[in-house]
């Protein structure tokens, strides 16, 4: 059975983008719009990794962290966040909130991938 | 072995004869898209004596040319036995009125002869040539100059 | 790769959303909206475009958008104060932004200069404030690395010849909050295990009594021996999410063993034979705090050392007390499980297949009822009854499909700010724009031809109904005019209305003007309302020099001919001083006619219910011959041309009987009113709009055709273009007349 990835993204683009590359890949994709969306899902779904955009309406990707965190189902997933910035400032606030590790925006679909595995297996 | 399919196919086409009056023409069956009954058509105002008007074609809008009066005959009465050829022409559809269906013919281009030089212009405009069968002699008719032009014959 | 090209495609139009969205923000924020998530939204917007614009390397769009992006930052940040001054930079840049968009997406290029500066004022927006130019280059240098990033480390090394095998010793010990955030060990390992051969040593020495374990604690640690023609950024970028949750030490003994004096061979079989045995016992990985996917594997690994078989009991208690909590009550994730999903997209050729089959539908009814009835059945029959329910239900159908098609005119709507800035700009007015009921709807196909002539409105209202600054003033008013766009449903078709607070329509000026162009006797006596209308006419135009913004010597006649091409209609209503309104009423669809169905020379033809003033008996005393061939009749001691439409189509030569004829009072283009002549009335309904030209051509005098309840074809007057004809012949006629005497 192949592996599930929740992506959460407000850009349609990126979700698309992030579709494709995961497909690709094998993987089966559901899709979230915004952190309040991806905590909806993530009643219905059991994804095994998710990645997550940071800056979205309604919940950003650090309220979605702390939200997936908190909740026992779902703390041990691997959560990857979607930066454009390469900064530390933003990763390590990634970081504590909770997230697995991150992928720079625009992202590389082989390295895309590779991040999924180092956190997924 | 392929130079031979090559020619059959080129060459080998079925065509659908009618007729209009005492003369027999015939299409291309690859443009014919079905034939009708004649139903009364709506005129158009300001068109050419050929165009018969439109009737509606499962909801599209079908002009009709009556093809006697294109090819320079008398035009036709028509009556319920008269028909129409729905062909395609480019990317339009047109319906015909002919006489009647009278064959459906499989010939191959060496049997079409040059058009004879006693034809008149108008026949000259839309046979593309002659095929002899059976001691019929039938037109073989080109179909991309039986409408009007847009807006050419507009007055 | 088409897959690409359509997601490209999807960002485009994500990108004018977002440029939407960046608008209403800019606006709202300007109006004095200090909601921090508007703020947000606008930050959201310009760093969307940025973000999808890197995935396709348009690279001028990053550049303004992150320069933009910087500048929405410090305004974010509360670093920057929205300013009015600010605001109208951003919205300026907005608009560049735009360009920049629409450039990547059509080709083109920006106007390089417009961009420049822009660029430039919004660096100047940094609070930090050092100069512009300087910081260019720190940009882009900042920049660089996020490009850099993305390149893979796999290409440049295969671009390297033969690296050398060098032998790692990586000590990792992993700290609890590494498995907080969800990172495993063992797939750390194998990531590792990739990069080369390996050997691993687990340290279990840590481990607690059983009664002290912290199920999620962290308590081994590893020692992997690596042997690679991978570098240590390699090795530490498998590390690189989990290096402040774990003590990592790289060492390389690369200085010491040059490769060739390795028997590499053997070390390798060596170690191959070590990770094997490492690995099967690694499965599943011993650490691994994950307690529902652990519970459903208990089975496991009861195997290797003591360690192990501890921690996967503790997991399996961990797990079984997870799951309890879980099964507990939690009725409605099923339910919530699929998620919003609240719309879908549909290939446009798919929704207008469906409008024509309905279409086909809203036909064959009414030849099914016109059946029924020519059969003579009673109405109270069942047949009749379900008739009429069909009738229903066509109907509603034919309701619910065109509401698939439509669409909020809001996509029209926000064009027009933009272009009240240049307009404003470029007239030197002050100018606020208020939209109302952008959320109406209206069929795709009649809101794609509305831009034009709203565009010609708005910029007609700016400079032809708004005063200066200076005169507004003078006038008692505030500086800043006022132009305002609505919509709204009113009976069953689109109202729109634009209208200025400005100065009025002149109306002694637009009678002298339509006097001297001949349009009207000089000393014609015409209502205010009258009046106002004169500037429909074809060849007026009011602005004393043909300006740049209204138009190149078009007028208003063309606003009212696009929009009587849509079936619409346009009146204007003015008071002086206090501003003036241009009302628009357009159908909901292109697709279906609102018609009276008339009969002329045995022929049914449907004329426009929308041209159709009123219908009335035409009386002997009021009808009189007027040169050649031509005739009026008085309505209401105004005497208006009578054209008789079966003359016109030529269905019949000789001019009909008034008498035995219906006369429909129309009003075409310009406003002008003129009679039309038909045999009878068989009544008004609806009719589905059919192509003509789709299998022959355009006919002079035919709008297009429609199908009858009789199955048959009947044509749609062009009620514009028979009285523009008539008027062509009478014109022609007294020519000849005058040169024959």
């Amino acid at each position: 059975m192949s592996k599930t990835v929740l992506t959460v993204d407000d850009s349609r683009t990126m979700r698309d983008m992030l579709m494709l590359a995961l497909s690709d890949a094998g993987y089966r994709v559901v899709q979230a719009e915004d952190g309040v969306h991806g905590l909806e899902v993530l009643l219905g779904e059991t994804p095994d990794v998710i990645v997550t955009d940071i800056n979205m309406p309604r919940m950003d990707g650090f309220g979605f962290i702390e939200g997936v965190r908190s909740d026992d189902r779902h703390r041990a997933v691997p959560i990857l966040v979607l930066t454009t910035e390469s900064d530390a400032g933003k990763k390590d606030r990634a970081r504590r909130a909770g997230a697995t590790g991150w992928i720079i925006k625009p992202f590389d679909p082989v390295k895309l991938v590779a991040a999924i595995r180092r956190v997924a297996a | 072995m392929t130079e031979i399919i090559r020619t059959d196919i080129a060459s080998a086409r079925e065509l659908i004869a009618f007729r209009i009056g005492a003369q027999e023409f015939c299409v291309d069956i690859m443009s014919v898209r079905e034939i009708r009954g004649w139903t009364p058509a709506t005129a158009l105002p300001q068109s050419p004596c050929f165009v018969r008007g439109v009737v509606n074609l499962r909801g599209a809008v079908l002009p009709i040319v009556d093809l006697a009066a294109r090819l320079g005959f008398p035009p036709a009465e028509p009556t319920a036995r008269h028909v129409i050829i729905v062909a395609q022409i480019e990317a339009q559809v047109v319906g015909l009125l002919v006489d009647a269906v009278s064959d459906i013919l499989t010939v191959t281009d060496d049997l079409v002869q040059a058009t004879p030089d006693v034809a008149s212009d108008m026949a000259k405009t839309f046979v593309r040539g002659v095929l002899a069968i059976d001691k019929r002699m039938i037109s073989l008719i080109a179909l991309d100059q039986v409408l009007p032009a847009p807006e050419r014959d507009a007055a | 790769m088409d897959a690409m090209a359509a997601i490209k495609q999807t960002f485009f139009q994500e990108c004018e959303e977002q440029l939407a969205e960046l608008e209403i923000g800019l606006l709202a924020i300007q109006d004095g909206d200090v909601n921090p998530e508007t703020v947000n939204a606008v930050f959201r917007a310009v760093h969307s475009i940025k973000g999808g614009a890197g995935a396709f390397s348009l690279d001028d769009l990053v550049h303004f958008a992150h320069v933009f992006e910087t500048a929405m930052d410090h305004l974010r940040a509360g670093r920057l104060a929205p300013s009015h001054e600010v605001l109208k930079t951003m919205l300026r840049a907005m608009d560049v932004l735009a360009d920049f968009v629409r450039a990547a997406r059509d080709g083109g290029c920006v106007d390089a200069e417009r961009s420049q500066t822009l660029a430039k004022e919004l660096r100047a927006l940094d609070p930090d404030g050092s100069g512009a130019g300087s910081e260019m280059d720190d940009e882009e240098i900042a920049f660089e690395p996020v490009l850099m990033d993305q390149s893979m480390f796999d290409d440049e090394l295969e671009a390297a010849a033969a690296p050398p095998v060098r032998l790692f010793t990586i000590r990792f010990r992993p700290k609890a909050t590494l498995y907080a955030k969800a990172n495993e060990t063992a797939l750390l390992l194998r990531e590792i295990g990739l990069l080369g051969e390996m050997a691993i040593a687990c340290d279990a020495s840590a481990l607690p009594l059983l009664s002290e374990l912290d199920p999620e604690g962290g308590y081994l640690s590893w020692t992997i021996e690596l042997l690679t023609t991978q570098d240590e950024a390699a090795i530490r970028e498998v590390f690189e999410f989990v290096e402040w949750d774990c003590d990592l030490d790289i060492e390389s003994d690369a200085a010491s063993a040059a490769p060739d004096d390795i028997d590499l061979a053997a070390l390798i079989q060596k170690m191959q034979a070590t990770v094997e045995a490492e690995l099967s016992a690694l499965s599943p990985p011993p650490t691994r705090v994950d307690p529902l996917a652990e519970a459903s594997r208990k089975d496991a690994d009861a195997s290797a050392d003591p360690g192990v078989i501890d921690l996967a009991k503790a997991r399996q208690k961990k797990s079984e007390q997870a799951v309890g909590e879980h099964l507990g009550p939690k009725p409605d994730q099923g339910a919530a499980g699929g998620a919003s999903q609240p719309t879908i997209r549909v290939d446009l050729d798919r929704v207008d297949r469906l409008i024509n089959l309905v279409g086909e539908l809203v036909i064959n009814q009414a030849m099914l009822a016109q059946r029924v009835m020519e059969a003579g059945l009673a109405r109270a029959s069942g047949v009749a009854t379900g008739l009429d329910e069909l009738e229903q239900l066509t109907r509603e159908i034919q309701d619910s499909v065109m509401a698939i098609r439509a669409q909020p005119v809001k996509s029209v709507f926000q064009r027009m700010p933009r272009l009240v800035r240049e307009v404003a700009a470029m007239t030197g007015k002050l100018v606020r724009l208020v939209t109302e009921g952008e959320n109406t709807e209206v069929d795709k196909t009649v809101i794609e031809r509305l831009a034009d002539p709203l565009t010609h409105m708005i910029r007609n209202a700016i400079d032809h109904g708004l005063e200066s600054p200076e005169a507004r003033a003078a006038a008692g008013k505030p500086e800043e005019g006022l132009v305002h766009l609505s919509a709204l449903h009113r009976s069953g078709r689109i109202v729109i209305e634009v209208s200025d607070d400005g100065a009025g329509i002149n109306r002694a000026r637009v009678k002298e003007i339509a006097a001297s162009k001949g349009l009207i006797a000089a000393d014609a006596s015409l209502s205010d309302e009258e009046i106002d209308n004169l500037i429909f006419l074809p060849g007026f135009s009011t602005a004393p020099s043909i300006s740049d913004i209204s138009g190149r010597g078009v007028g208003m006649d063309v606003v009212r001919r696009s929009i009587q091409a849509l079936g619409g209609r346009i009146s204007i209503t003015s008071r002086p001083g206090r501003g003036s309104t241009f009302t628009m009423s357009l159908p909901l669809t292109l697709a279906v006619l609102d018609g009276m169905v008339v009969t002329v020379a045995g022929q049914t033809l449907v004329v426009p219910l929308t041209a159709i003033v009123e219908t009335l008996q035409p009386k002997i005393a009021d009808v009189h011959g007027f040169g050649g061939g031509a005739r009026v009749i008085a309505i209401r001691e105004h005497f208006t041309p009578l054209i008789d439409v079966g003359r016109e189509l030529d269905y019949r030569g000789e001019n009909a009987d008034p008498l035995a004829c219906v006369a429909l009072l129309v009003e075409s283009e310009g406003g002008v009113r003129s009679a039309l002549l038909v045999d009878a009335i068989l009544g008004q309904r609806q009719v589905v709009i059919k192509s003509l030209e789709a299998n022959y051509r355009h006919v002079p005098g035919i709008a297009a055709a429609t199908i009858l309840g009789d199955g048959r074809v009947a044509l749609i007057l062009d009620v514009d273009a028979v009285v523009a004809s008539s008027r062509a012949d009478s014109a022609a006629f007294e020519q000849s007349l005058a040169t024959a005497g």
